[in-house]
């Protein structure tokens, strides 16, 4: 687990403007949980190294590694991959990582999902993992904070997904059918979408760390239970 | 511009070779203001020497880890203490 893996890219799809989804093939990697991030090793042919973490979008399948990465312009790997990997380009991968915002099947129970940007990775995963578990009736809900349309990741396969109610709350630019003006998430937000907080469901918040310690204060503001509140905040380049 | 943040759940990775148990679940008490959290609460600055975790209630420094050729060496001047998750408790006579 702790150790790096060689990773080759095997697939490049594009997800929006300026993010696509990465297939990776690694042997040896195995038993990720939904939420579980890894970190990816570049290394460049004078040797200089720069390791970034990512969270895997899609978990189920050893020795494959889907990640979905968003460009942080300016950043040292994210354009790479984002703009200019391709099949049969090496890198490693050290994971699956982290045991602490992580959703399992047999957890049951009502799962708040709350998203910023491309933070709706991990929590794609999660809601993937949700509808590939047969045994699995926990009801999902999802809020995703996005700035414009064209930045909802996975938006078809996330609005009917089975179990999962999701709501798109946009910050600069709205679709016209719209009724709510963009803006930030807000705590009319909270209290229209998300679960109500005797439900007493379990919470992940995923993005930016601003994103994430806004939305983490509302939903408590909220009502929810600080304590079933789960976030990571990312960092991206 | 210093990268934003992370937070513990990035440190899984560089201490996963040192502890048996996943870190990020392990509850911390900040020696400095008190807070108790679990390591994946607290905040990350990532640097290319190493990662810088601080405490989220009042940023004091808690663990520094940098990933050597060596051996990845590991300070923590703002813990007084660390707790495993549940399950972690060894039991049973030594040797065994």
């Amino acid at each position: 687990m702790s150790s790096w893996h060689a990773a080759q890219v095997v697939r490049t799809e594009p997800l929006a403007a300026s993010a696509r989804v990465l297939t990776l093939a690694v042997p040896g990697f195995a038993g990720a949980l939904a939420g579980q991030h890894v970190d990816v090793r570049l290394t460049a042919p004078d040797g200089y190294q720069a390791v970034r973490s990512y969270s895997l979008a899609r978990v189920g399948r050893d020795e494959v590694v889907e990640l979905a990465v968003d460009e942080v312009r300016g950043g040292e790997v994210s354009p790479y991959l984002v703009h200019e990997a391709r099949p049969g380009d090496r890198m490693e991968v050290r994971g699956p990582l982290g045991g602490y915002f992580v959703w399992r099947p047999h957890d049951g129970g009502a799962v708040q999902l709350v998203a910023g940007g491309s933070g709706i990775v991990p929590l794609a995963a999660m809601a993937r993992a949700r509808a590939a578990a047969p045994t699995s009736d926990a009801p999902f809900r999802l809020l995703a904070a996005v700035r414009t349309p064209a930045d909802a990741f996975f938006a078809k396969e996330l609005d009917s997904t089975e179990g999962l109610t999701t709501t798109w709350l946009y910050s600069r630019e709205a679709p016209p059918a719209s009724t709510r003006p963009p803006g930030r998430l807000t705590l009319d937000d909270v209290t229209a979408h998300a679960f109500a907080p005797d439900v007493g469901a379990r919470v992940y918040v995923c993005g930016p760390t601003g994103f994430v310690e806004a939305a983490a204060a509302l939903l408590v503001d909220a009502g929810h239970d600080a304590a079933r509140i789960r976030t990571e905040r990312f960092g991206g380049v | 511009m210093d990268p934003a943040p992370l937070d513990g759940n990035s440190l899984a990775g560089p201490l996963a070779g040192l502890f048996a148990t996943d870190v990020t679940l392990v509850t911390g008490r900040c020696a400095h203001c008190g807070d108790v959290s679990v390591l994946a609460a607290c905040v990350v600055y990532r640097h290319p020497m190493g990662a810088v975790a601080r405490c989220r209630a009042c940023t004091a420094v808690l663990l520094v880890v940098v990933e050597h050729p060596a051996g990845t060496r590991v300070g923590m001047p703002g813990l007084a203490w660390w707790q495993g998750p549940a399950g972690s408790t060894r039991t049973g006579a030594v040797g065994d």
